[in-house]
């Protein structure tokens, strides 16, 4: 009944679990760059190495949800922590859905939206990673949740801003590309902002919990 | 008997003080599913039970002091009244608590039989009906401050917080059963104290006196209301009013039991006498009403925002509502029972005191000390061995669950295999039937080429010896050169070289391993005993297999024969079947 063994499993599986998000955006953005500077070989194995990570993930989440429930814990905050890691485990699926539609649609991005796009890359993969930590805190500190969930809302207004300009740029400034490419063009940027729009949910979701935690 | 006739109206307000107040102790835990219903009302009543015994005389004697209901039929009737007081009002939903319910029938007592009332033992409980609640809201206030101060230096996971909360929750419930019984008890009992038997039983460890078997007596009666109906109660409170954080949960019943413990202790109440303080009044003081003031405490820890002024005012009726009500009944129902049943509801009567009217407590008993050593001892060890048996057949229980539900898995998981198995047995078999239909549409094929392969040299030869016959018998030498000439042309067509290589192709790309096993076994076959090999197995005739060799049906039998001899076989062995067995 006092066995602090099945709560430190959970404590590991869920730490190594948020690791495995923070890993595998950081993988994305790598391939995302791998497929904008034609590295193919690269592009494939950042693609094989986030989908491991996502399986891997997906397991750790399994595990902990059968623990909390089998083992009775916490049952006021279970439904909560089950919540959160679906939201972070989210992230990840999104980000390997992306990757594999790079490798399967294989869309064409014009070089002078390169550097746009990296930038779309880094602002959402930045608001995943001003996640995690806050969903760290959650487990720990509740009270500080706060102070670290801002740097996700900003990072994605700015990817909003971003992916909003790619799309004007490429539907108002680019008289050669064909129609096809721009919508293609068009659904990859949407693509990306979607992780950072996915981030914020999950943002929001860790600032309400925590609010409860703390009443 | 008649005595146990008499206190029954006490247990029942024992029962009903087990089944509403052990919410107070362990509904937020219960009701949260922290803590199992089992598990809570077994420590429940265990230390309701100790606190009753060993701690509950102080608030029975203050009781005992307002007025000394010195008859049993008068302590019986004052304990139903306060009873039925709290079905009542609980029924009514106005707030109300056994501890004002009893003190209000005592008051009827003393108004009914005229006696005078201890002001200064009333003025004593009355202001712990102020200061239990006010002090509840300081404790709770105080350590939920310094909980939350502790909980934010420490960061401890959640999970592992979780199982601190779980023993804290049993901890802080045990003492709060305690302080419970040893606070409550008086309420249950405090009436009957004139009338506990005048005997001390023995247990080895411990001795009991009369009061204290009373005592253990209402204690029983608090655990039966515990286990018989506080479940649906805890439910209740624990996810309505003592809806709360596990933490403040904590708290609340921390407070609760530091609380009830303080008005029930005579030992702290001696120290503070040793040092030169005032005592602390030793009295009963409803768990309801401090509960409330701890919940209001939390939130004065929070933030004013949180207070719910209302529940002080509810609090306030109850202090003024239930006694006069307890005591308006317990006035009337005494009369009842003087003048219809006519028993007698206080000494003054007949001058006798309650130990002397009643019969059962003669002058026998007033000195009887019970030796008890044994029989407890026997009754531990069984309720140990019992205990011990039941754990271990728990165990047992628990592990042959855990090896059925493995057992069936594993069948499950095997029954799962054979299915996959046989789907993939049915899907190798409906592979091995097409590629023989394959097989066969191709050997077919291959017999088609090579007969038409045989019927077309047979054409042409026929051809070849009408143009030789022209030939001979053409007396023009340019005509005969060019009929030379067209006979030579057919001829070199009649070897059907591409024909043929088209067909040998195709031929060693269906039976590649079939030239693989014929070439590691028997590596001094020729390339064209191969290729005879080869074309017997596709079951083509001498004639057939001349065609495709460019020899005559004469040489392939020659061949045949030498063909069986390489192979090491006997004339009365079958070639073919030997071919088609590699």
């Amino acid at each position: 009944m006092f066995s602090f063994r099945h709560a430190n499993s959970s404590i590991q599986l869920i730490d190594g679990f948020i690791d495995h998000i923070d890993k595998g955006i950081i993988i994305f953005k790598e391939g995302v760059f791998n497929y904008l500077d034609g590295n193919n070989s690269s592009f494939l194995d950042n693609l094989r190495t986030l989908s491991s990570l996502e399986t891997e993930a997906d397991i750790i989440r399994r595990k902990v949800e059968n623990i909390l429930y089998t083992q009775s814990l916490m049952p006021q905050l279970r439904g909560d922590i089950m919540r959160l890691l679906e939201e972070l485990d989210n992230l990840i699926d999104l980000a390997k859905k992306n990757l594999y539609q790079f490798d399967v649609e294989i869309p064409f991005i014009p070089g002078e939206l390169h550097q746009d796009m990296k930038k779309l890359t880094e602002l959402a993969v930045a608001a995943c990673e001003s996640v995690l930590p806050a969903a760290r805190s959650y487990f720990r500190e509740p009270d500080k949740v706060k102070e670290k969930l801002h740097r996700a809302y900003l990072f994605e207004k700015e990817a909003d801003k971003l992916a909003d300009s790619i799309k004007r740029r490429v539907f108002r400034d680019m008289p050669n590309l064909k129609l096809s490419e721009k919508f293609h063009l068009r659904y990859f940027t949407l693509h990306i902002e979607t992780i950072s729009d996915a981030a914020e949910k999950a943002a929001d979701l860790i600032g309400i919990i925590a609010i409860k935690r703390n009443i | 008997m008649l005595f146990l006739i008499y206190i029954s109206s006490g247990l029942f307000l024992g029962w009903s003080l087990g089944a509403n107040d052990a919410a107070n102790v362990f509904g937020s835990a219960v009701g949260s599913k922290m803590v199992r219903f089992r598990q809570a009302a077994l420590i429940a009543s265990v230390f309701v039970i100790l606190g009753a015994v060993f701690q509950g005389k102080g608030g029975a004697e203050t009781l005992n002091a307002l007025g000394a209901v010195d008859a049993l039929a008068g302590g019986f009737t004052v304990s139903l009244t306060a009873g039925l007081t709290v079905m009542l009002m609980t029924r009514k939903a106005l707030p109300v608590s056994t501890s004002q319910a009893i003190v209000g029938s005592i008051m009827g007592w003393v108004l009914f039989t005229g006696n005078k009332p201890d002001i200064s033992v009333l003025i004593k409980i009355i202001s712990t009906w102020v200061s239990g609640p006010i002090l509840g809201m300081f404790f709770s206030g105080l350590l939920y401050f310094l909980l939350r101060k502790f909980l934010k230096r420490a960061k401890i996971h959640v999970v592992k917080l979780d199982t601190y909360i779980r023993i804290s929750l049993i901890l802080t419930g045990a003492f709060g059963a305690y302080s419970l019984g040893a606070n409550n008890i008086g309420n249950v009992m405090g009436v009957f104290m004139q009338s506990a038997p005048r005997i001390s039983i023995d247990f080895g460890l411990f001795m009991l006196d009369g009061a204290q078997l009373l005592l253990l007596l209402g204690g029983i009666a608090i655990a039966a209301g515990i286990f018989t109906y506080s479940q649906k109660v805890m439910q209740t409170v624990g996810n309505g009013l003592l809806s709360l954080s596990p933490e403040a949960a904590i708290v609340v019943v921390l407070s609760q039991a530091l609380v009830l413990f303080i008005f029930s202790s005579s030992e702290l109440s001696n120290l503070l006498i040793r040092i030169g303080l005032p005592p602390i009044p030793l009295v009963p003081v409803s768990s309801t009403q401090v509960v409330v003031g701890a919940v209001l405490g939390i939130g004065l820890a929070k933030g004013s925002n949180e207070i719910n002024f209302r529940a002080f005012g509810q609090i306030a009726i109850g202090w003024i509502a239930t006694p006069l009500v307890a005591g308006i009944l317990s006035f009337f129902a005494l009369f009842f029972v003087q003048n219809v049943f006519n028993q007698q509801i206080t000494s003054k009567q007949t001058g006798k005191s309650i130990i002397e009217s009643d019969s059962i407590h003669g002058n026998t008993l007033e000195s009887l000390q019970l030796d008890f050593v044994i029989p407890f001892v026997i009754l531990t060890v069984l309720v140990i061995l019992t205990a011990l048996i039941f754990f271990i057949m728990r165990q047992q229980r628990l592990r042959l669950k855990a090896e059925n539900e493995l057992l069936a898995q594993q069948n499950q998981y095997f029954h799962a295999q054979r299915t996959i198995s046989e789907l993939e047995m049915k899907a190798i078999q409906s592979r091995n039937e097409l590629l023989n239909s394959n097989l066969d549409k191709k050997r077919k094929e291959f017999i088609d080429m090579a007969f038409n392969l045989t019927e077309q040299r047979l054409f042409l030869e026929e051809i070849i010896t009408r143009l030789e016959e022209l030939a001979r018998s053409a007396v023009d030498s340019s005509n005969n050169n060019d009929l030379r000439s067209v006979i030579a042309l057919i001829r070199q067509k009649m070897s059907f070289s591409k024909e043929k290589e088209n067909f040998y192709g195709e031929v060693e790309m269906i039976h590649k391993d079939f030239k693989t096993k014929l070439e590691t076994s028997f590596p001094s076959l020729t390339e064209q005993e191969k290729k005879l090999a080869t074309l017997i197995r596709l079951n083509l005739s001498n004639k057939e297999i001349a065609t495709l060799l460019s020899i005559s049906p004469k040489s392939v039998e020659v061949s045949r024969h030498r063909l069986k001899r390489k192979l090491g076989l006997q004339s009365e062995d079958n070639l073919m079947q030997y071919i088609n067995s590699i």
